[in-house]
């Protein structure tokens, strides 16, 4: 696509050009990249966190050149950082709170797939990229929390880890492979130091080929139609690059605020005593982004057993640990659990209704994964967690049978051009393939 | 592939597969098999090392430790509970030996005997101390009821804050998430108290 010459600039550019065609390809994808017109705020968010990632790293780059991945030294070197090296407090609380940003970004970009369908035909490869980069996320922030070494750290990382001990017969074997000892201890500061060093950048990785699958069919839209011809795109540059930018400033302002003013408002203040294997914390709690996944972890305190004999199938913990991977592996399955040609919860009035019910379950699920796990919150985290599975797997797949979508618009500029918001079509019509 | 090629003049045909097939095959497994074999001092470099290993045993002197105390030491990064048991604690946890558990042990095959027809044996007939691995054995925490005013649970030995889990004189699981008894580890009597664990 390169050698005619499309390249605009000077004569260095274009002889570079024609042999790596990437100035073409630049233009090409973030210029006049042809994006729906009627993309709404909630389209913001992609770019949002990748750009939060970029400040992960770079932040995260200087605190490597201080930091001391040793358990003699960690705690330590980390208040050094906020002591003694120059502006080492901003840095660490841009790190620390960039983290919480990151998923509050991602989620709400999560979120905004899920009611606007955008995981449905032709992207599901584009939604299962971004289920990968949300296990990669996790497993990031979580290796990132142990590095501090304090009371959260190990007990978190201590928890975290034996979960794998659910695991039948090998069980065992795994969780001291995975410590390089016998309990968590500096060998795996050490591994979880490089781990979280390296997976930042397997992340950029996955991005890439996430943004690359975006670009075959381009941006869903708030109307979830395809776009029918040229009237109904614009090109990216200037249009969504202003918009994104301007959503950038107001999310640096809010970022800003929360840095300078309460900085460890989502942070737990048991990781400022410097870690003790003798004693564990009263109450270990995870980061506020984990919390409704520990609520389905610690729902499951029964065992799976064949009724009347009392001979178990599945252990309380490893009942605990399948239904925690369970609802992200759900969230992979999505493409195929809802088959409602429809994509945008606009026109799917039931629909509708149980996205909302559903996000309000994770609030719930997320509330109940910081409280203790005692009496009714568990109980409260069973029903939870219950409606969450049956969201996917029985609410979802009968909506698709059961539900009629309103009619949809003839095309995502008609209604703008026509000025009225009228839809066309008066019957509810099935959603065009790309 | 049962058809090569007619490229050198006459068709090779060969019941179930060609020459090239099985070179293809013995050479796929080969690679196979060298990579893996390349592979796993990788992956064995990540459990734990020699000198980990080594740490592994420790001498604790029993004498000091009263009736209904309880100290703690380190084995291998993880806390050992030692409790010197009073005889109500013992005959609880042997009461219970035939309830239904979560998992069943009796409480006589949870404590190391001396050697029979020692010195030692003859001194300590059946220990009154009972040694466990303090590590609960559902997430890992830390149970409470060591320190004197630390909650015991409802079966009077040890309670893991993290989850609730309850553990019985003798260390077994009784309620909770938890699915087994706090672990034995190996040690043995060297002296009539004094003991080697690991
Ligand atoms: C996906 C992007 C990343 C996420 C979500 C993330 C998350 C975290 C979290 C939650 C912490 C604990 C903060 C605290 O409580 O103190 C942390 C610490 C740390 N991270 Fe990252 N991180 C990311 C990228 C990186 C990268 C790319 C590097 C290095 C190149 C890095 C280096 C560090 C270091 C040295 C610490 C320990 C210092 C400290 O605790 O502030 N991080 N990270
Ligand atoms: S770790 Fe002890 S009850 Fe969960």
């Amino acid at each position: 696509m390169a050698s005619n010459g499309t390249a605009p600039g000077s004569k260095l550019v274009k002889w570079i050009d024609h042999r790596l065609p990437i100035f073409t390809f630049m233009r090409h994808e973030t210029h006049e990249y042809p994006t729906p017109r009627n993309l709404s705020y909630w389209w913001n968010f992609g770019s949002l966190a990748g750009i939060v990632l970029v400040i992960m790293i770079a932040t995260g780059l200087v605190l490597a050149m201080q930091y001391a991945p040793h358990k003699d030294l960690a705690f330590d070197s980390v208040e050094r950082i906020m002591r003694d090296v120059n502006g080492g407090w901003l840095l660490r609380y841009i790190h620390m709170n960039g983290a919480s940003f990151f998923f509050i970004v991602v989620y709400i970009h999560i979120f905004r797939g899920l009611y606007y369908g955008s995981y449905k035909p032709p992207r599901e490869i584009l939604w299962l990229l971004g289920v990968l980069i949300l296990l990669l996320m996790m497993g990031t922030a979580f290796m990132g929390y142990v590095l501090p070494w304090g009371q959260m750290s190990l007990w978190g990382a201590t928890v975290i880890t034996n979960l794998f001990s659910a695991i039948p017969l090998v069980g065992e074997s795994i969780v001291e492979w995975l410590w390089g000892g016998f309990s968590v201890d500096n060998p795996t500061l050490n591994r979880f130091f490089v781990f979280h060093f390296l997976l930042p950048f397997v992340i950029v990785a996955v991005v890439f080929l996430h943004l690359w699958a975006l670009h075959r069919f381009g941006s869903n839209n708030p109307l979830g139609i395809d776009a029918k011809g040229p009237q109904d795109k614009i090109p990216f540059h200037p249009y969504y690059t202003v918009k994104d930018a301007f959503g950038l400033g107001v999310f640096l302002i809010v970022f800003a605020a929360v840095v300078s003013f309460a900085p460890n408002f989502m942070g737990h203040p048991d990781n400022y005593i410097p870690a003790n294997p003798l004693v564990t914390p009263p109450h270990i709690v995870p980061e506020w982004y984990f919390l409704p996944f520990y609520a389905m972890l610690r729902a499951v305190d029964f065992d799976i057993a064949i009724p009347f004999t009392g001979i178990v199938i599945i252990e309380a913990k490893l009942g605990g640990v399948l239904v925690m991977f369970g609802s992200i592996a759900l969230l992979a399955l999505l493409p195929w659990l809802d088959r409602s040609p429809v994509r945008s919860g606009r026109f799917r009035p039931v629909f509708k209704w149980f996205f909302w019910v559903f996000a309000l379950d994770c609030v719930i699920l997320g509330y109940c994964g910081s409280q203790p796990a005692e009496g009714g919150w568990i109980v409260a985290a069973q029903i939870a967690t219950l409606w969450y599975f049956l969201h996917f797997l029985a609410i979802l797949p009968l909506l698709s049978i059961l539900e009629r979508p309103k009619p949809l618009p003839a095309s995502i500029g008609e209604p703008v051009l026509k000025g009225g918001g009228t839809l066309a079509g008066a019957a509810a019509k099935p959603m065009e393939k790309a | 592939m049962s058809k090569a090629l007619q490229g050198g003049g006459q068709p090779v045909e060969e019941q179930g597969g060609t020459r090239r097939d099985f070179l293809y095959l013995t050479a796929g497994a080969m690679g196979a098999i060298g990579t893996a074999a390349v592979v796993w001092p990788f992956i064995d470099s990540l459990n734990p090392a020699q000198d980990a290993v080594a740490l592994a045993s420790v001498e604790v002197d029993l004498s000091p430790v009263e009736v209904n105390q309880a100290i703690t030491v380190m084995w291998r990064g993880k806390p050992i509970f030692i409790r010197h048991r009073d005889r109500a604690e013992i005959e609880a946890a042997e009461a219970a030996d035939n309830d239904s558990m979560p998992d069943p042990e009796p409480d006589r095959q949870r404590i190391v005997q001396p050697p029979p027809n020692t010195p030692v044996a003859a001194a300590t007939p059946d220990s009154d101390f009972l040694v466990v691995v303090g590590v609960c054995t559902h997430l890992g925490c830390i149970p409470l009821g060591q320190k004197p005013g630390q909650p015991r649970g409802d079966y009077g030995g040890w309670f893991c804050p993290c989850h609730g889990s309850h553990y019985d004189t003798s260390g077994r699981i009784r309620k909770g998430p938890a699915p087994k008894n706090l672990a034995v580890p190996p040690y043995n009597y060297l002296e009539e108290k004094q003991i080697l664990i690991g």
